[in-house]
This record gives structure tokens, C-alpha cells and sequence, in this order.
């Protein structure tokens, strides 16, 4: 891959920053938040971004296994912030970080895990030219997945209380109690992804393979690459949400299944007092 | 038949932040009536009965401590009905176990009623739908909360024979019920709240 085809120089990102700058211009008069909103998250990407390229460069000059699996868990923290704080409902906060990241660990590391050591076999298998893109891409995805799976499940348990509860009292199980916020938690959880699989290539480009082609890549390449990156997308969101599911559904009971929804308190609710 | 009458609930104690009890006994065929103002905890009660609320105690079914039972198992004897019912699928059969045969008529109600979505009936109609419905898994215990709120007078009528009925078959029942007169005719023994301590009457 030749990837020195295209190199943006500082002036054409400025062009870049400046449009969005006029943007917030015309949006100013209709929605002064939105303006300033649009400017500093603008400002956020870009650091955010640069360090992120700095960070990487210093990875990539030294391929060790070491900052690559510090970087892989910085990675895995900040996906887990993003789960728990997308949720309305919060449990206590170790059973809540506990579900996220058990549930993207096992979606995400041994997928991506797989995919280095048996499909692209680079030695050495850690390099992080391959490792930490994957591993970004695959948490993105299955961050999501998770994350709407614990707040659907979360929220439907609160808004169905009382079925669940009647259901409970005639001697039905937890499980049987809980079956059908279960499945609309994990049908929630991957609708995304088949959303992404069926529309891939006709509505959209996917990222990475948008950013192989903009670098000069093979099309032929690029897609297979995309095809299995999908694939492992699909596989780590859908294992991802089960496991989510799973966690958050036993969490909501205790040893004698009781429906224990007060464990878990609102946060629109707290906002608004 | 001279045998003492069997016990299948006894509370030697139970304690929830607002409802107390000690020593009370719930016999084979006994229809008890739990009558104490709106407020008192009757219902905090009977969730405490069925293992609903957290709470701490003794308690036994049958001569076994609930420790022994499983939440689930234990609710399968010891069977809570809320005033209000609440249900979880599209059609009326789907909240039955399969293949029972329903006393439908005994309660005034229709066979098509069961293809029909909970929804579309009337509160009278739901209310004794989910009597039958915890009746048809067999409970031992039944509480009932304000079992005939819903009812005008003649499907009341029809609740409480079915209910003499049914606890005429070695079955307990544990009910509250605004309505006195209702209380003289269906109760066997009568239980009151007095500060927060539910206690039986003589």
C-alpha cells in the first residue's frame, strides 16, 4: 500500500476547519448552542486526534508488546466510560463497569485476537499497525451494541414492572419472568449491525475501506479486508449483547428472585430536581 | 374426620421497615381476612408472605422454612394476586399453563374470551381472568388483594363460592377486602394491623 499518495498539508486542514466554522456562522442565529457546540466539538476531534497520532507514532517506532496492551486498555476503559454513562438506570457502579467490560472483553479481544493470529498473521502478530485499528473498530461497534442493549433491558424492566412482577408471583422464574425484556434488549443490540451488513456497499462506504481506497489501496483488497472486518464486527457485537444481556437481566434480581429495581436509580430524574 | 386441621403457613416472624408479625397460623381451609385502613402495609404484608419484598424472618409452608424453597418454588405454593392485574402477552390463553380446564363458567365468563387480548376486556373481566389464571397453577396459599373490587354483585357472589370451594379442598386463603359485609361472609378467621403489627382476632 502506497500510503504516501496523498498527504494533507496544514493549510488544506485549515480550509477544512474553516468551513465548519462558517457553518456555525449560519447556524448561529437559529441556535446559538448548536454554533458553539458545533466549534468546540470541532476543537475536541482535532486534540483529541493529533494525540491520538502521536500516541500512535510513538507505538509505531516501537512495536512492543508491552504499549500496545496499554494502549489496548486504555482503549477497552474509555469504551467501558461510554457504556455506562449512555445508561439512564445506573446499579452500583462496580456491578455496572463489571457488565461492560466483561461483556466487551469477551466480544472484542478474542475476536480481534483470532483475527490477528489465524487471518492476517503478521509477525509480529501484536504489531500495532494492525492490532490497535482493529481492535478501535471492533470496540466502536460492539460499544454500541452493548450499550443499547443494557438500556433497553434496563429500561424495560422499569417500564414493565408490574408484568414482571405478577409473572414472579404466580411462580413463573426470573428467567421466564425477564424472557421478553431479554430478547428486545439483544434484538436492540444488533440491529445496528444488520442494519450495517445489509446496507454495506449500497448506501455506504464502509470507513475503513473508504480510508484504504482514499490511501491508494487494491478495491479488491480493501473489500476483503472490509468483508472480514464486518464479520468480525457482527460476531463481536452479537456475542457482546448476549453476554450484556445476560449480566444485566441476573442483576436485576437477587437470591431469592426478586425484582430488585432498587438497586438502580434514575439519572433524567436526578437532572431534573 | 378428627385429625387437627393441617397448617400450611406458619409465620413465627417477620419484619419489613413498616409491617411486623409473630406466631401466626394459617390452617388448611381457613379463609382469613386481613382487614387494617388503606396505608396500613396489607399489601407490603402479603408481598412479605410471598417472598416479593426484602424482608427478614421465619416462616414456613408445610412444616419446611422458605429457606428451603427456592423464590420461585416458594411462590408456586405461597401465591400473591395483585388488585390490579397485569399481563404479558397478546392473547388471554398465554398467561394459562396448557392443557387445564378452566371454571370459566363458574365466573360468568366466556370460552372466546381466552383468543382475546387482555387488553380489550374489562376491568371486571381481568380481574377474575387472574383469579383463574393463579388458580390454575395450584397454590396451596392464595392471597388475594381486593379480590372483588372490579365486580358487581353478582360476579362477587360468584368469586366467593368458588373461593369456599376451593379452600374446602385443603387450600388456604389470606384476603383483604373493603367491603364488611363481604368480610362477615367469606371469612373464617379475621387478622388486623395495630401499629405496624399485624395480629390475629379471636
Amino acid at each position: 500500500m502506497n500510503s504516501s499518495d496523498v498527504v494533507i498539508s496544514v493549510p488544506e486542514l485549515a480550509l477544512g476547519v474553516l468551513l465548519v466554522i462558517a457553518l456555525a456562522a449560519v447556524c448561529r442565529p437559529l441556535s446559538r448552542q448548536t454554533a458553539s457546540g458545533l466549534v468546540t466539538s470541532m476543537g475536541r476531534m482535532c486534540l483529541q486526534l493529533t494525540l491520538l497520532g502521536l500516541v500512535l507514532k510513538a507505538v509505531f517506532d516501537n512495536v512492543s508488546l508491552v504499549w500496545v496492551a496499554l494502549v489496548s486498555l486504555v482503549m477497552l476503559l474509555a469504551a467501558g466510560r461510554e457504556v455506562v454513562i449512555r445508561q439512564r438506570y445506573r446499579g452500583p457502579w462496580a456491578s455496572d463497569w463489571r457488565t461492560g467490560l466483561t461483556a466487551m472483553t469477551s466480544g472484542c479481544f478474542l475476536l480481534t485476537l483470532l483475527a490477528l493470529l489465524v487471518v492476517i498473521e503478521h509477525e509480529p502478530w501484536y504489531h500495532p499497525r494492525y492490532a490497535i485499528p482493529l481492535l478501535g473498530m471492533m470496540l466502536g461497534n460492539t460499544m454500541t451494541g452493548i450499550a443499547l442493549t443494557i438500556s433497553r433491558i434496563l429500561e424495560g424492566a422499569h417500564q414493565q414492572a408490574p408484568r414482571i412482577q405478577a409473572r414472579l408471583a404466580l411462580g413463573d422464574t426470573w428467567q421466564d419472568a425477564v424472557r421478553g425484556v431479554r430478547i428486545d434488549g439483544i434484538r436492540q443490540g444488533l440491529l445496528p449491525v444488520i442494519n450495517m451488513m445489509a446496507a454495506s456497499g449500497l448506501v455506504s462506504l464502509p470507513g475503513m475501506m473508504t480510508g484504504q481506497l482514499l490511501a491508494g489501496a487494491d478495491p479488491m483488497d480493501a473489500v476483503s479486508y472490509q468483508i472480514l472486518i464486518i464479520l468480525m464486527i457482527a460476531t463481536g457485537a452479537g456475542t457482546g449483547s448476549l453476554i450484556a444481556a445476560h449480566l444485566t437481566v441476573r442483576q436485576l434480581f437477587d437470591d431469592r428472585e426478586r425484582l430488585r429495581l432498587d438497586y438502580y436509580r434514575d439519572v433524567d430524574s436526578d437532572g431534573s430536581r | 374426620m378428627n385429625d387437627p386441621p393441617m397448617t400450611l403457613l406458619d409465620i413465627r416472624s417477620l419484619d419489613h421497615p413498616v409491617i411486623h408479625a409473630a406466631n401466626l397460623q394459617v390452617d388448611a381451609g381457613e379463609r382469613i381476612c386481613l382487614a387494617a385502613p388503606s396505608g396500613a402495609g396489607k399489601s407490603v404484608f402479603l408481598q412479605c408472605l410471598a417472598d416479593l419484598l426484602e424482608h427478614t424472618g421465619e416462616v414456613f409452608f408445610d412444616g419446611q422454612p422458605r429457606t428451603q424453597f427456592s423464590g420461585h418454588a416458594w411462590r408456586q405454593q405461597v401465591c400473591y394476586v395483585a388488585s390490579e392485574s397485569a399481563w404479558w402477552s397478546g392473547r388471554v390463553i398465554d398467561h394459562f399453563p396448557a392443557q387445564v380446564t378452566l371454571p370459566l363458567s363458574a365466573l360468568q365468563l366466556d370460552n372466546e374470551l381466552l383468543e382475546r387480548s387482555p387488553s380489550g376486556l374489562s376491568s371486571g373481566q381481568r380481574q377474575r381472568l387472574s383469579l383463574l389464571r393463579a388458580l390454575a397453577r395450584h397454590p396451596r396459599v392464595l392471597m388475594l388483594d381486593e379480590p372483588t373490587a372490579n365486580l358487581d354483585e353478582r360476579n362477587t357472589d360468584a368469586v366467593e363460592t368458588l373461593l369456599q370451594e376451593w379452600t374446602g379442598e385443603g387450600n388456604a386463603l389470606i384476603f383483604t377486602s373493603h367491603n364488611v359485609q363481604q368480610q362477615m361472609r367469606l371469612a373464617t378467621r379475621r387478622w388486623s394491623i395495630r401499629d405496624g403489627r399485624v395480629e390475629a382476632q379471636e
